[in-house]
Protein backbone atom coordinates (compact mmCIF):
# COMPACT_ATOMS: atom_id res chain seq x y z
CA UNK A 1 0.00 0.00 0.00
CA UNK A 2 1.15 3.51 -0.70
CA UNK A 3 2.55 5.45 2.27
CA UNK A 4 0.98 8.72 3.32
CA UNK A 5 3.43 11.10 4.95
CA UNK A 6 2.20 14.67 5.23
CA UNK A 7 4.25 17.35 6.94
CA UNK A 8 2.18 19.53 9.27
CA UNK A 9 1.71 23.29 9.04
CA UNK A 10 0.27 25.94 11.45
CA UNK A 11 -3.20 24.71 10.64
CA UNK A 12 -2.86 21.15 9.38
CA UNK A 13 -1.47 18.09 11.19
CA UNK A 14 1.39 15.70 10.47
CA UNK A 15 -0.01 12.50 9.11
CA UNK A 16 1.80 9.19 8.75
CA UNK A 17 -0.03 6.15 7.44
CA UNK A 18 2.40 3.36 6.72
CA UNK A 19 1.00 -0.14 6.62
CA UNK A 20 4.37 -1.80 5.94
CA UNK A 21 6.08 -0.27 8.98
CA UNK A 22 2.91 -0.43 11.05
CA UNK A 23 3.08 3.27 11.77
CA UNK A 24 -0.09 5.31 12.06
CA UNK A 25 0.08 8.82 13.42
CA UNK A 26 -1.84 12.08 13.50
CA UNK A 27 -0.08 14.87 15.36
CA UNK A 28 0.22 18.63 15.69
CA UNK A 29 -2.56 21.06 14.96
CA UNK A 30 -5.70 20.60 12.97
CA UNK A 31 -7.74 23.65 12.10
CA UNK A 32 -7.88 23.70 8.32
CA UNK A 33 -10.37 25.97 6.65
CA UNK A 34 -11.85 23.10 4.71
CA UNK A 35 -11.56 19.92 6.76
CA UNK A 36 -13.12 17.73 4.08
CA UNK A 37 -10.58 18.82 1.51
CA UNK A 38 -7.67 18.04 3.82
CA UNK A 39 -8.94 14.74 5.20
CA UNK A 40 -10.49 13.15 2.12
CA UNK A 41 -7.27 11.41 1.00
CA UNK A 42 -6.73 10.16 4.55
CA UNK A 43 -10.24 8.74 4.84
CA UNK A 44 -9.85 7.08 1.42
CA UNK A 45 -6.53 5.54 2.48
CA UNK A 46 -8.11 4.11 5.63
CA UNK A 47 -10.95 2.62 3.57
CA UNK A 48 -8.32 0.85 1.48
CA UNK A 49 -6.46 -0.29 4.60
CA UNK A 50 -9.66 -1.65 6.13
CA UNK A 51 -9.98 -4.11 3.26
CA UNK A 52 -6.78 -5.86 4.31
CA UNK A 53 -5.58 -4.53 7.66
CA UNK A 54 -2.58 -5.69 9.69
CA UNK A 55 -3.36 -8.12 12.51
CA UNK A 56 -2.51 -5.40 15.01
CA UNK A 57 -2.77 -1.65 14.50
CA UNK A 58 -1.58 0.99 16.95
CA UNK A 59 -2.66 4.48 16.01
CA UNK A 60 -0.94 7.40 17.73
CA UNK A 61 -2.93 10.59 18.16
CA UNK A 62 -0.70 13.33 19.46
CA UNK A 63 -2.68 16.46 18.79
CA UNK A 64 -1.85 19.76 20.32
CA UNK A 65 -5.07 21.33 19.18
CA UNK A 66 -7.96 20.57 16.86
CA UNK A 67 -10.99 22.65 15.99
CA UNK A 68 -14.56 21.40 16.22
CA UNK A 69 -14.82 20.75 12.48
CA UNK A 70 -11.78 18.45 12.75
CA UNK A 71 -13.29 16.72 15.78
CA UNK A 72 -16.05 15.31 13.62
CA UNK A 73 -13.56 13.98 11.05
CA UNK A 74 -11.45 12.41 13.79
CA UNK A 75 -14.57 10.56 14.87
CA UNK A 76 -15.05 9.39 11.26
CA UNK A 77 -11.48 8.06 11.28
CA UNK A 78 -12.05 6.24 14.57
CA UNK A 79 -15.32 4.74 13.31
CA UNK A 80 -13.44 3.24 10.37
CA UNK A 81 -10.99 1.59 12.78
CA UNK A 82 -13.91 0.37 14.85
CA UNK A 83 -15.04 -1.59 11.80
CA UNK A 84 -11.58 -3.14 11.63
CA UNK A 85 -11.99 -4.20 15.27
CA UNK A 86 -15.38 -5.69 14.41
CA UNK A 87 -13.76 -7.70 11.62
CA UNK A 88 -11.66 -9.44 14.29
CA UNK A 89 -8.34 -7.57 14.09
CA UNK A 90 -6.66 -5.79 16.97
CA UNK A 91 -6.62 -2.00 17.08
CA UNK A 92 -5.38 0.25 19.85
CA UNK A 93 -5.51 4.03 20.02
CA UNK A 94 -2.64 5.69 21.85
CA UNK A 95 -3.97 9.09 22.85
CA UNK A 96 -1.13 11.44 23.79
CA UNK A 97 -1.90 14.60 25.71
CA UNK A 98 0.16 17.34 27.26
CA UNK A 99 0.28 16.78 31.02
CA UNK A 100 -1.16 20.25 31.64
CA UNK A 101 -3.89 19.82 29.07
CA UNK A 102 -6.87 18.20 30.68
CA UNK A 103 -9.11 19.30 27.82
CA UNK A 104 -7.14 17.09 25.45
CA UNK A 105 -7.35 14.10 27.81
CA UNK A 106 -11.12 14.65 28.08
CA UNK A 107 -11.43 14.82 24.31
CA UNK A 108 -9.81 11.38 24.11
CA UNK A 109 -12.12 10.03 26.78
CA UNK A 110 -15.11 11.31 24.86
CA UNK A 111 -14.04 9.44 21.76
CA UNK A 112 -13.42 6.32 23.82
CA UNK A 113 -17.03 6.59 25.06
CA UNK A 114 -18.34 6.62 21.50
CA UNK A 115 -16.24 4.01 19.72
CA UNK A 116 -15.54 0.41 20.70
CA UNK A 117 -11.75 0.55 20.48
CA UNK A 118 -9.32 0.29 23.41
CA UNK A 119 -7.64 3.60 24.25
CA UNK A 120 -4.40 4.13 26.09
CA UNK A 121 -3.69 7.62 27.43
CA UNK A 122 -0.13 8.85 27.53
CA UNK A 123 0.81 12.21 29.05
CA UNK A 124 3.86 14.04 27.75
CA UNK A 125 5.63 17.18 28.90
CA UNK A 126 7.39 19.96 27.03
CA UNK B 1 -9.60 74.60 6.79
CA UNK B 2 -12.09 71.81 7.01
CA UNK B 3 -9.27 69.34 6.53
CA UNK B 4 -7.49 70.64 9.63
CA UNK B 5 -10.61 70.13 11.75
CA UNK B 6 -11.04 66.66 10.34
CA UNK B 7 -7.53 65.61 11.12
CA UNK B 8 -7.90 67.13 14.58
CA UNK B 9 -11.04 65.19 15.32
CA UNK B 10 -9.42 62.10 13.94
CA UNK B 11 -6.47 62.57 16.26
CA UNK B 12 -8.88 62.95 19.16
CA UNK B 13 -10.66 59.83 18.13
CA UNK B 14 -7.45 57.88 17.72
CA UNK B 15 -6.17 59.07 21.09
CA UNK B 16 -9.44 58.23 22.82
CA UNK B 17 -9.41 54.81 21.25
CA UNK B 18 -5.84 54.33 22.40
CA UNK B 19 -6.77 55.40 25.95
CA UNK B 20 -9.84 53.19 26.07
CA UNK B 21 -7.83 50.24 24.83
CA UNK B 22 -5.11 50.81 27.39
CA UNK B 23 -7.55 51.27 30.29
CA UNK B 24 -9.43 48.14 29.39
CA UNK B 25 -6.25 46.27 28.46
CA UNK B 26 -7.60 45.50 25.04
CA UNK B 27 -4.76 43.79 23.28
CA UNK B 28 -6.38 43.35 19.92
CA UNK B 29 -9.22 44.88 17.91
CA UNK B 30 -10.07 44.03 14.35
CA UNK B 31 -12.92 44.88 12.07
CA UNK B 32 -13.13 43.45 8.59
CA UNK B 33 -13.27 40.30 6.61
CA UNK B 34 -12.45 37.18 8.61
CA UNK B 35 -10.57 34.60 6.57
CA UNK B 36 -8.43 31.62 7.48
CA UNK B 37 -5.31 33.78 7.02
CA UNK B 38 -6.66 36.39 9.45
CA UNK B 39 -7.57 33.63 11.90
CA UNK B 40 -4.04 32.23 11.76
CA UNK B 41 -2.46 35.65 12.13
CA UNK B 42 -4.57 36.57 15.17
CA UNK B 43 -4.17 33.33 16.95
CA UNK B 44 -0.40 33.42 16.52
CA UNK B 45 -0.24 37.08 17.65
CA UNK B 46 -2.33 36.28 20.69
CA UNK B 47 -0.21 33.23 21.46
CA UNK B 48 2.96 35.32 21.42
CA UNK B 49 1.35 37.92 23.62
CA UNK B 50 0.20 35.36 26.15
CA UNK B 51 3.59 33.68 26.21
CA UNK B 52 5.20 37.06 26.86
CA UNK B 53 2.79 37.66 29.74
CA UNK B 54 3.76 34.29 31.13
CA UNK B 55 0.25 32.95 31.24
CA UNK B 56 0.02 29.27 32.10
CA UNK B 57 -0.04 26.84 29.20
CA UNK B 58 -3.56 25.79 30.03
CA UNK B 59 -4.86 29.38 29.85
CA UNK B 60 -2.90 30.04 26.64
CA UNK B 61 -4.40 27.02 24.97
CA UNK B 62 -7.90 27.86 26.08
CA UNK B 63 -7.62 31.41 24.72
CA UNK B 64 -6.22 30.06 21.46
CA UNK B 65 -8.97 27.49 21.26
CA UNK B 66 -11.82 29.90 21.92
CA UNK B 67 -10.40 32.43 19.45
CA UNK B 68 -10.25 29.87 16.68
CA UNK B 69 -13.84 28.80 17.23
CA UNK B 70 -15.10 32.41 17.43
CA UNK B 71 -13.25 33.44 14.29
CA UNK B 72 -14.27 30.36 12.35
CA UNK B 73 -17.87 30.99 13.41
CA UNK B 74 -17.65 34.38 11.74
CA UNK B 75 -15.88 33.10 8.65
CA UNK B 76 -18.53 30.43 8.21
CA UNK B 77 -21.72 32.02 9.41
CA UNK B 78 -21.60 35.81 9.31
CA UNK B 79 -24.18 37.37 7.03
CA UNK B 80 -23.83 40.48 5.00
CA UNK B 81 -25.63 43.78 5.55
CA UNK B 82 -26.70 43.82 1.93
CA UNK B 83 -28.22 40.67 0.57
CA UNK B 84 -26.48 40.69 -2.79
CA UNK B 85 -23.04 41.35 -1.39
CA UNK B 86 -22.02 37.72 -1.71
CA UNK B 87 -19.55 35.75 0.27
CA UNK B 88 -17.64 38.25 2.30
CA UNK B 89 -17.72 37.33 5.98
CA UNK B 90 -16.99 40.32 8.13
CA UNK B 91 -16.95 40.85 11.82
CA UNK B 92 -15.34 42.56 14.77
CA UNK B 93 -12.98 40.81 17.15
CA UNK B 94 -11.63 42.08 20.45
CA UNK B 95 -9.43 40.49 23.07
CA UNK B 96 -9.19 42.12 26.48
CA UNK B 97 -7.32 41.15 29.58
CA UNK B 98 -8.75 41.77 33.01
CA UNK B 99 -7.43 41.04 36.50
CA UNK B 100 -9.08 37.67 36.62
CA UNK B 101 -9.91 36.75 33.07
CA UNK B 102 -9.53 37.20 29.35
CA UNK B 103 -12.55 38.24 27.32
CA UNK B 104 -12.90 37.41 23.68
CA UNK B 105 -15.64 39.49 22.15
CA UNK B 106 -16.84 38.93 18.62
CA UNK B 107 -19.59 40.62 16.66
CA UNK B 108 -21.11 40.00 13.29
CA UNK B 109 -24.20 40.63 11.23
CA UNK B 110 -26.78 37.88 11.18
CA UNK B 111 -30.08 37.53 9.32
CA UNK B 112 -33.09 38.08 11.57
CA UNK B 113 -34.57 34.73 10.65
CA UNK B 114 -31.54 32.97 12.18
CA UNK B 115 -31.78 34.78 15.51
CA UNK B 116 -34.38 32.49 17.03
CA UNK B 117 -32.48 29.28 16.22
CA UNK B 118 -29.18 30.68 17.43
CA UNK B 119 -30.78 31.92 20.66
CA UNK B 120 -32.17 28.44 21.23
CA UNK B 121 -28.72 26.89 20.75
CA UNK B 122 -27.10 29.41 23.07
CA UNK B 123 -29.74 28.91 25.76
CA UNK B 124 -29.44 25.14 25.52
CA UNK B 125 -25.66 25.35 25.93
CA UNK B 126 -26.00 27.73 28.88
CA UNK B 127 -28.47 25.43 30.62
CA UNK B 128 -26.04 22.50 30.73
CA UNK B 129 -23.33 21.55 33.21
CA UNK B 130 -19.96 20.05 32.24
CA UNK B 131 -21.32 16.53 31.89
CA UNK B 132 -24.34 17.72 29.92
CA UNK B 133 -22.11 19.67 27.54
CA UNK B 134 -19.91 16.65 27.00
CA UNK B 135 -22.95 14.47 26.26
CA UNK B 136 -24.38 17.04 23.85
CA UNK B 137 -21.02 17.35 22.10
CA UNK B 138 -20.82 13.60 21.61
CA UNK B 139 -24.38 13.42 20.31
CA UNK B 140 -23.84 16.26 17.85
CA UNK B 141 -20.60 14.74 16.58
CA UNK B 142 -22.29 11.39 16.02
CA UNK B 143 -25.58 12.50 14.64
CA UNK B 144 -24.20 15.24 12.53
CA UNK B 145 -26.84 17.65 11.30
CA UNK B 146 -23.71 19.05 9.72
CA UNK B 147 -23.72 21.48 6.90
CA UNK B 148 -20.85 21.52 4.41
CA UNK B 149 -19.39 24.28 6.52
CA UNK B 150 -18.97 22.10 9.56
CA UNK B 151 -21.08 23.63 12.25
CA UNK B 152 -23.90 21.76 13.96
CA UNK B 153 -23.36 24.16 16.84
CA UNK B 154 -20.25 22.28 17.97
CA UNK B 155 -18.31 25.54 18.21
CA UNK B 156 -20.57 27.03 20.86
CA UNK B 157 -20.63 23.82 22.91
CA UNK B 158 -16.86 23.65 22.70
CA UNK B 159 -16.42 27.24 23.87
CA UNK B 160 -18.70 26.60 26.85
CA UNK B 161 -16.86 23.37 27.68
CA UNK B 162 -13.41 24.91 27.50
CA UNK B 163 -14.23 28.13 29.36
CA UNK B 164 -16.50 26.58 31.96
CA UNK B 165 -18.45 29.84 31.80
CA UNK B 166 -21.79 30.96 30.48
CA UNK B 167 -21.84 32.30 26.91
CA UNK B 168 -22.85 35.95 27.12
CA UNK B 169 -24.58 37.26 24.05
CA UNK B 170 -26.68 40.08 22.69
CA UNK B 171 -28.61 40.79 19.52
CA UNK B 172 -29.15 44.31 18.30
CA UNK B 173 -31.69 44.60 15.51
CA UNK B 174 -30.31 46.79 12.73
CA UNK B 175 -33.30 46.71 10.37
CA UNK B 176 -36.07 44.32 9.35
CA UNK B 177 -33.52 42.05 7.63
CA UNK B 178 -30.51 41.79 9.89
CA UNK B 179 -29.25 42.07 13.45
CA UNK B 180 -25.84 42.44 15.05
CA UNK B 181 -24.79 39.46 17.16
CA UNK B 182 -22.26 39.92 19.95
CA UNK B 183 -20.72 36.99 21.78
CA UNK B 184 -18.49 37.35 24.82
CA UNK B 185 -16.41 34.39 25.98
CA UNK B 186 -14.55 34.59 29.26
CA UNK B 187 -11.48 32.56 30.16
CA UNK B 188 -10.42 32.62 33.78
CA UNK B 189 -6.75 33.19 34.56
CA UNK B 190 -6.19 30.84 37.45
Amino acid sequence: MEVINIQGTDDTPNVILDKGKGKFELSGRSLPEDVNLFYQAILDWIDGYAEDPNDETEFDFKLEYFNTASSKIILDILLKFEEIVESGKKVKIIWHYHEEEEDMLEAGEEYADIVEIPFEYLPYSD
Amino acid sequence: MEKTIDSHSFLDFAYQLYQTMKTNEISLVYEGEVTQEITKTFTSLTEKNLAKNEESNAVQRKVFNVMVECLQNISKHADSMIDEEGEERRGIVMVSKGEESYNIITGNVIKNDKVEGLTRNLEQVNSLDKKGLSDLYKTQMREGRFSDKGGAGLGLIDIAKKTGAELRYQFKELNDQVSFFILTSTIKRK
